[in-house]
């Protein structure tokens, strides 16, 4: 149906200028009121401000980007309708070879993260930020399993995010717990906090689901803030322990009968150490979290979680316990956001309320989504693009976030299935190739 | 067309299935006999798919029973049962009207999704799965490979590989009924299998159906609107017309009824009174 | 007992907000099925205009209330209108007939871009305009505590009855609604009879929108601040209670408006003040535990 809706021709010039005229005119409408006018403050009081030369500047910049757009849109569908035609290709082969692509980027990719640090040992903002990204790989995987899998739409996962980090942060203040310690501890508990959740809104639908899983996000991060006894109120959880590496610490000296990092190793103090080891722990904790998922989609329990996504009723009359089977995803999709959660706060030494707002839910299954549901390899590519363009952003700080809005907006309109939509059997009856070259299939 | 008499699989007393005002089905009685495929046809709306839904636990009946001999498990009450332990432990499987796969899946996949309970007993939790162990391995390889016996069987083997949701219409019906057979079921209830087939591929499924019942026994439970199926395979049939049963017997029976007739070609004003 | 009746006043002024902003989720939610995220910062962007609007009629010193009043809902609804016109047109029509989940991340990222695009061209500051309807009616001096209804409550909750009238009229009666219901219950089949789905799809949202203005007007008349993060809340409110009445119905979407309110100033008032919200997302878990449906939706029967 959308393809009728949508089928667009390419257009000749004038219709262009008009289509983008017409455009810009919607531009000018919606700008007057907040690009053309703001309120001031004048001695106390509002005053209003015009500012027609930045709506005039507006409106053009729109006229003409829109022409740009409609005029790149036209070539690039010019040139996949000849290179269609000018292929034999079936769409087999074709998905075949697009798996083979993503398989070889995945080892580059891999490839790249491993040397990461190695090339850039002494640039801190690299370092740093690569961990970021890797950190939201992390959540995207854990996210997965329960929307890109299970297809049970999540909008408060960071609310596991959250009981991991708090877990681990007041587990190590209060009780002394080390990082390694800590960490099972807190999955655990995140995973019994999705068990929690799930139970009672197992009957619901799609977007009720959405609905309450947010307000449950709500509530944890409300009872954070104003819980002040437990969790420090606003103000958070300050001086966690930061995770050793084999009980070697991280800093200059080292307190009476340890040792530190570079003493052990004969190397010169040097803060870079402990980030570069954060990020080879985020690194390895991420690749686990990918085993793990990888492999569970290959056993009876991730082929149940796609089924459910694909039809709820077809799993009921094949004999499956749809209960446990949303339980399942719901444990093990939070458990490796409270994993996440645990190495979020011994990166940063200190966590409050502010880190698991909405938003960063809303960042966690975009990551999903523009990944391509249920697409490891998308999360990478996705969690990549979105930490990125705030990053490139930074020089028009105020930007970041605009530009943010608006590249999750553009690429779903331009991608709806999300960058790498293609699914990959969990198994196979005729090995690969012999399969795509079987053409009985039409 | 003459068999042996057998046992009572499935016996359906007086079922009634109220929807607010509206019933669906009033007070119907049914046997289903073991071994055998029993049809059920009736004008559309007449509650047929209802029926069903009743029998695989999708709605609970208002009121009646639905007793169920087991050939291994005794009796069982479908009635009280969720349906996915209609499925599981009862064994009664079915298909759906509008073709319910799981469409982005390959074949294959939806095949050994059907096999589920078997495979997730045997990865332990997911703990002997996720370490790939022996006793994981053999089971995983049984189901591939009831699975392909299926598929060589329903001429699906080329298409293993294929995503089900991308396939012509006619080749998902028979999808659907090679999954429901890897669900190993006692009984099996067909919801309009040759809807949208053409006349070769309903002469295919009536050599199937045939195949289902005389060489391995299976139950079959059948609504179907194409008389080239029903009249051919089924031992006996029953007829429902709002809700209600109306007529019941062979084929043969059924076909010269005048109550069926008159509930498939309608009726003069008058004679519906008279009738009435 | 005076104490629980300003409340109760208080919380139907707060529930008739939500309500109005709650009917364009649930307008949106029937006719297409997705949720419109952005909608709680059209909200947003309304209440900016509005304060726009009566700066302006300060600095041209205008004084008649129902003049101003007039003046800033009609500009604050056309502006609105029209935000809520281009946000289905650029992110959601596209995605039309795609997954379930694309529009609603295209909607979080709409809902990311007002916010930043009001943020960066109206400031992050708060914006206080002066009171435009101060004092109200004193309707029981008890000892110790003077009940009293404020003339910008009375004005919200008349507005309020006064919209929902006219609205169940020209959905019930008027070809457009006649439309609306159409589409809503078969979109394949209204288009089929003639019915220009993009247009109807296209109106619902303005009128979602002008119903959020109207709502973006009577807060900045009500609190006299506004602020850029005001969306995200008094959205996600509003769409509990749209999900509380049964998402779909637009009484459903009202009442649920009208008992978030009261349940949020009454557990305001008498329990845990900072609690308030927890209160209102358990409340609506517990509903929907019972109720999956909403209050007043249609229980839907598993279509097998």
């Amino acid at each position: 149906m959308s393809a009728v809706v949508f089928a667009r021709h390419a257009m000749t010039p004038a219709e262009r200028l008009r289509d983008a005229g017409w455009v810009a005119f919607v531009g000018l409408i919606l700008g007057i009121p907040l690009v053309g006018l703001t309120t001031v403050d004048v001695g106390g009081r509002l005053g209003v401000e015009t500012r027609f030369g930045l709506l005039v500047a507006a409106v053009a910049a729109v006229f003409a980007g829109r022409l740009l757009l409609r005029w790149s849109i036209d070539q690039a569908r010019n040139r996949k309708l000849a290179r269609d035609q000018a292929s034999t290709a079936t769409a087999a082969d074709r998905a075949h070879g697009a798996q083979k692509v993503v398989t070889v980027l995945g080892w580059v990719a891999l490839g790249a993260s491993i040397a990461l640090p190695i090339f850039y040992s002494d640039n801190r903002y690299v370092v740093d930020t690569a961990t970021t990204v890797l950190i939201y790989v992390m959540l995207g995987w854990g996210l997965n399993v329960v929307v890109g899998l299970a297809g049970l739409l999540d909008l408060g996962y960071v609310a596991f995010y959250a009981v991991g980090a708090y877990s681990y942060a007041l587990l190590s203040t209060q009780f002394g717990w080390s990082f390694w310690e800590a960490l099972p501890v807190s999955g655990a508990l995140a995973a019994t906090f999705g068990i929690l959740l799930g139970y009672p809104i197992l009957r619901l639908r799609g977007d009720y689901l959405a609905i309450v899983t947010l307000g449950f996000g709500e509530i944890i991060r409300i009872i954070l803030v104003n819980w002040t006894e437990f969790s420090g109120g606003p103000n958070g959880i300050s001086s966690i322990p930061r995770p050793s590496f084999f009980g070697l610490e991280f800093t200059r000296s080292a307190p009476e009968g340890s040792q530190t990092f570079a003493g052990f190793f004969g190397l010169d103090f040097s803060p870079m150490h402990r980030l570069i080891f954060l990020y080879y722990l985020i690194l390895v904790l991420a690749l686990l979290t990918h085993a793990f998922v990888s492999r569970l989609r290959k056993l009876p329990v991730g082929r149940a979680w796609e089924a459910l996504r694909e039809d709820e009723i077809a799993c009921k009359a094949m004999g499956m316990n749809t209960t446990n089977i949303k339980l399942s995803a719901f444990a093990i999709g939070a458990m490796l956001g409270g994993f996440a959660g645990v190495f979020f706060a011994a990166r940063q030494g200190f966590i409050s309320p502010e880190s698991f707002v909405f938003t960063e839910s809303a960042i966690i299954l975009a990551i999903v989504v523009l990944g391509g549901m249920g697409s490891q390899m998308g999360v990478v590519l996705a969690a990549t693009l979105l930490v990125l363009i705030p990053e490139f952003g930074r020089n028009f700080a105020e930007y970041r976030m605009l530009l943010f809005g608006l590249a999750m907006v553009l690429i779903m309109v331009w991608k709806p299935g999300g960058l790498l939509a293609h699914r990959e059997p969990t198994l196979r009856l005729n090995p690969l190739g012999k399969a795509a070259s079987n053409k009985e299939a039409a | 067309m003459s068999k042996t008499p057998t046992s009572t699989l499935l016996s359906v007393r007086n079922l009634t299935m109220r929807f607010g005002g509206l019933t669906a089905i009033d007070d119907l009685s049914l046997e289903v006999p073991a071994g055998r495929i029993t049809g059920i046809i009736g004008p559309n709306g007449a509650g047929k798919t209802t029926l069903f839904n009743c029998l695989t636990g999708f709605y609970k009946p208002t009121t009646g029973t639905l007793r169920l001999a087991h050939p291994s498990h005794g009796e069982m009450r479908l009635e009280a049962l969720p349906s996915h332990r209609v499925a599981r432990d009862a064994q009664v499987v079915r298909t759906f009207q509008n073709i319910r796969l799981f469409p982005k899946m390959t074949v294959l996949e939806n095949l050994i999704v059907a096999q589920h309970n078997v495979l997730q007993r045997a990865s332990k939790f997911s703990i002997a799965g996720l370490f790939s162990l022996p006793g994981y391995r053999q089971a995983e390889k049984n189901a591939i490979e009831r699975a392909a016996m299926w598929l060589e069987r329903l001429k699906l083997t080329h298409l293993a590989d294929h995503a089900a949701g991308d396939l012509p219409y006619g080749i998902q019906r028979r999808i659907e009924i090679a999954r429901a057979l890897c669900v190993d079921p006692v009984l099996l209830c067909l919801d309009e299998p040759a809807a949208g087939l053409n006349p070769r591929e309903s002469a295919e499924l009536n050599e199937l159906l045939l195949y289902l019942c005389g060489e391995l026994g299976i139950a079959i439970l059948l609504i179907e609107h194409d008389m080239s199926v029903v009249m051919n395979v089924s031992d006996h049939i029953g007829v429902i017309s709002y809700g209600r049963k109306i007529a019941e017997g062979t084929p043969e029976q059924v076909k010269n009824d005048p109550q069926v007739i008159k509930a498939y070609l309608g009726e003069d004003e008058e004679e519906g009174e008279a009738a009435a | 007992m005076a104490y629980a009746l300003q409340q109760l006043i208080n919380g139907l002024t707060l529930g008739a907000m939500y309500g109005l902003i709650a009917i364009g989720y649930t307008m949106v939610y029937g006719i297409i099925g997705m949720i419109n995220f952005a909608h709680g910062d059209i909200f947003m962007v309304s209440a900016f205009i509005a304060v726009t609007a009566f700066t302006i009629l300060a600095a041209a010193d205008v004084t008649s209330i129902p003049l101003a009043l007039t003046f800033v809902l009609i500009v604050s609804i056309f502006f609105t209108s029209a935000y809520g016109w281009a946000v289905e047109r650029t992110a959601y029509r596209p995605l039309r007939g795609s997954t379930r989940l694309a529009p609603l991340i295209s909607a979080i990222g709409m809902s990311i871009f007002l916010q930043n695009a009001v943020q960066l061209t109206q400031g992050a500051r708060v914006k206080p305009i002066p009171p435009v309807l101060e004092g109200g009616v004193v309707l029981w001096d008890a000892p110790g505590f003077t009940v009293q209804i404020g003339w910008s409550q009375m004005l919200i909750i008349v507005t309020t009855v006064v919209l929902m009238l006219a609205f169940t009229w020209m959905i019930t009666q008027t070809p457009f609604g006649r439309q609306q219901r159409a589409c809503e219950q078969d979109r394949t089949m209204a288009s089929l009879l003639g019915v220009n789905v993009d247009r109807t799809i296209s109106f619902t949202f303005m009128l979602g929108a002008a119903l959020a203005a109207v709502a973006g007007v009577m807060v900045t008349v009500y609190y006299g601040v506004v602020d850029f993060f005001i969306g995200f809340l008094a959205g996600i409110k509003a769409f509990t209670a749209a999900v509380l009445g049964g998402i779909g119905s637009l009484p459903g979407a009202m009442l649920g408006g009208l008992l978030i309110g009261l349940i949020e100033s009454f557990w305001a008032a008498y329990l845990w003040a900072e609690y308030k919200d927890v209160a209102t997302f358990g409340i609506l878990c517990l509903v929907l535990m019972l109720r999956p449906s909403g209050l007043l939706g249609r229980p839907e029967v598993e279509k097998v």
